[in-house]
């Protein structure tokens, strides 16, 4: 893995792990219900236990998303969100915790603006980097230019599908941690969690990533719970996207605490 | 633009490539220039790893071309006729034109070429089941054909609105034993549906092939859609050979994707000579931004796997396509497309609802032949490409033109009777107590709902 001093996400891992504990990533898309919502929200998210926020670009066409996020995104672009906004939704999280906040998109959105351009104003926000659900590190030359320029951490995604040579050449790709993907299918709560997360982690440990954090499907403190005892970091999307449209920002506050409270017991990595 | 210039620029295009020891015709993928590539989720690179390795394998198995070829003919009806359109060129400057007539193949469109190919392919991957998108319902139609014929399990996503508008291809899917999925998500329309196949696909691709319908989306699906189809062009290539001796002067069809358009044109890149036309839909006309010519006006962007000219707003969001013909009704088109538009080797050319409805009506009139709206954007682009190229001619008749008539246009028949003013308001066509469509009333639509499977079985 490209490692540099400067990764923010790195260093909120190592925060949390110094502290024997798994870190907790919680996303939530810009511009739903509004601007303003999504930065108390990540402001609540990182000052009831998240140690990195993920903030999504609503996109017309998201591939990677269950239901629940599709609406929430369709409602966010339906109340006229632009994408540039993302970035007051960045600094303005940025601004009030020490989370590190990195933002989710689609690759279009970012392409549309320019690569560096996107980059340079994520970086000047306060953006840790971004998080691609659907760029590959074989299609991303000017990702990795970009990013190495200003200093942003590329998290790649692995699946249980990839291959052992796809997983260390991701490995090698992504800097800050690596997403794993807990099933085989799109985000969305699920009753359990799918027993190839486990499988998953070890591998991408094994191919060299020092920070594997595990998404798709993890809803509560107890699915929490069981993947903090073998992953870096945990990430929650669905649960909390919910979480805001029916009980707003003191919702995302309450479920944020709840979740965290999943990575107290969990066994301290080494 | 179908003008001179463009013409003359082209033969120099294709001149330089020959000259230089290259062919256009055999790009394999996953580029063509800068477009085309694997812009997808991680979750499916090993799907499409398998679809890639298989159809290369296959490419190569005399056995599996066998297969294909029997069923091309024994099945679909191959070779399609290429029927010269004698009273239809009498309106193009005098030009001869010539009709590849897919619509004469079984299902009634191109669309079997393709599916039939990879149904095969599904079946060497050991796949059980088949999942498609479908604008109108050609390739929902074609993809069910298919799964009947080599007993898979096919499920097909449709956009909720266009299930409504193609009721009686709802239908047909359902007799032939698939299962039809209404997207009712974002704009309910066939892109929207293709996301929903994506979604199904990721979540079941140790069962399932996802049987895409055009030469668009992440590699290997526009080199492959492409090979399924080439058989068109070959055909074409061929009878016109045989039937005037010489090769066209130039060859049209209509771009949505681009699955026919690719297949007829690849016989005829290296062929300097032969000017190729594509034709996109431009609905109420490009100025009103209610259209879906992704070239003309659309920027390179990604959508659906694959780097193309892209219909998106200043945020990169992908603008709705607005179109008569469902089946061009997509904003984004085939990467080798894009690549063939900016190297100057394809002239694409948007051609307006009117003017498609109106080469529509004109080869009912003087061929007999209804043809699928989508085609008839060809026959209105032939009209224009005979004009130009018969224009100060001594002899108009030395021009020869082959147009790919896709599909056949019985689908078409209620949106036709409404555009032409035949219908009074009860939907009965004037004059009679027809009526082109059930009488729309409560029973017929819990029918049909009940009859489809829930759109969003909740996988939250």
């Amino acid at each position: 893995m490209t490692e540099q001093m400067t990764s923010k996400s790195a260093a909120a891992i190592d925060r949390a792990k110094a502290q024997g504990r798994a870190a907790l990533i919680g996303y939530l898309p810009a511009g739903y219900p509004d601007v303003q919502s999504s930065i108390d929200a990540g402001i609540a998210m990182a000052r009831n236990g998240a140690d990195l926020i993920e903030i999504g670009i609503p996109y017309s066409d998201p591939v990677m998303d269950g239901a629940v996020i599709q609406a929430a995104t369709t409602e966010a672009i339906a109340n006229g969100f632009r994408v540039a906004s993302v970035f007051d939704v960045v600094a303005g999280i940025t601004a009030a915790t020490d989370a590190a906040v990195l933002v989710m998109t689609y690759w279009n959105p970012v392409m549309r603006m320019g690569v560096d351009e996107f980059s340079r104003r994520l970086a000047e926000a306060g953006g840790a980097g971004l998080i691609t659900p659907d760029l590959i590190p074989d299609e991303a030359a000017e990702w990795f230019a970009a990013s190495d320029k200003y200093g942003l951490d590329r998290v790649f995604l692995v699946a249980p599908s990839s291959t052992p040579e796809r997983l260390a050449m991701t490995v090698e790709a992504s800097r800050g941690f690596v997403y794993a993907v807990s099933i085989m299918g799109v985000t969305g709560t699920r009753q359990s969690v799918s027993s190839s997360a486990e499988k998953l982690v070890a591998d991408t440990h094994a191919a060299g990533a020092e920070r594997v954090c595990v998404g798709l499907g993890v809803s509560n403190a107890d699915h929490v719970r069981e993947i903090a005892a073998y992953a870096d970091g945990v990430i929650v999307g669905t649960a909390l996207v919910a979480a805001i449209r029916d009980g707003g920002v003191d919702a995302v506050a309450q479920l944020t605490k709840n979740l965290s409270a999943g990575l107290g017991r969990a066994t301290a990595q080494a | 633009m179908v003008d001179a210039s463009t013409a003359n620029s082209q033969e120099n295009v294709a001149d330089a490539f020959l000259q230089g020891g290259a062919s256009l015709r055999n790009a394999a993928g996953p580029y063509f220039g800068s477009y085309g590539g694997r812009w997808m989720p991680e979750s499916l690179i090993a799907a499409l790893d398998e679809v890639e390795d298989t159809f290369e394998k296959a490419k190569a198995d005399p056995e599996f071309l066998a297969q294909l070829k029997d069923l091309n003919k024994n099945y679909s009806g191959r070779p399609s006729l290429l029927t010269e359109a004698k009273r239809f060129s009498q309106h193009a400057g005098g030009a001869r034109i010539f009709l590849k007539r897919e619509d004469l193949n079984h299902t009634g469109s191109h669309k079997i070429n393709n599916v039939l190919g990879q149904a095969l392919l599904a079946k060497r991957m050991g796949k059980t089941r088949v999942i498609a998108e479908t604008g109108a319902g050609q390739h929902g139609v074609a993809s069910a054909t298919a799964a009947a014929l080599l007993g898979l399990e096919c499920v097909v996503y449709m956009g909720a609105e266009d299930c409504r508008r193609q009721a009686l291809n709802v239908a047909r899917m359902q007799l032939l034993g698939a299962t039809v999925v209404p997207v009712t998500n974002g704009s309910q329309t066939l892109k929207d549906a293709i996301n929903d196949a994506l979604r199904d696909w990721v979540s079941n691709v140790d069962t399932t092939h996802y049987l895409l319908g055009t030469a668009a989306g992440a590699h290997p699906f526009p080199a492959m859609v492409r090979f399924f189809h080439e058989v068109i062009g070959e055909e074409a290539r061929a009878q016109i050979l045989e039937q005037t001796g010489k090769l066209p002067d130039a060859v049209c069809a209509c771009i949505g994707g681009g699955s026919n358009a690719i297949g007829i044109f690849h016989s005829f890149l290296d062929d300097a000579s032969v000017k190729i036309y594509g034709f996109e839909a431009g609905g109420d006309g490009v100025e009103t931004g209610r259209h879906a010519a992704a070239i003309t006006l659309g920027r390179p962007g990604v959508l659906h796997g694959a780097r193309s000219y892209l219909m998106q707003d200043e945020d990169g969001q992908t603008i709705e396509s607005h179109s008569i013909s469902a089946g061009l009704d997509y904003p984004s088109v085939g990467p080798e497309h894009s690549y063939l538009a900016d190297i100057g080797r394809v002239t694409y050319e948007p051609i307006t609802d009117t003017e498609a409805m109106d080469a529509f009506r004109l080869l009912c009139r003087t061929e007999g032949i209804i043809p699928a709206i989508e085609s008839s954007h060809a026959l209105a682009g032939a009209i224009k490409v005979g004009k130009l190229l018969t224009e100060g001619k001594e002899n108009p008749a030395d021009t020869v033109i082959i147009v790919n008539l896709s599909g056949r246009g019985d689908k078409d028949v209620e949106t036709a009777a409404a555009w032409f003013d035949m219908l009074d308001e009860d939907g009965n066509v004037k004059g009679t107590t027809l009526s082109t469509r059930k009488p729309k009333g409560p029973s017929e639509r819990s029918n049909l709902e009940i009859s489809i499977e829930e759109a969003s079985e909740d996988q939250n």
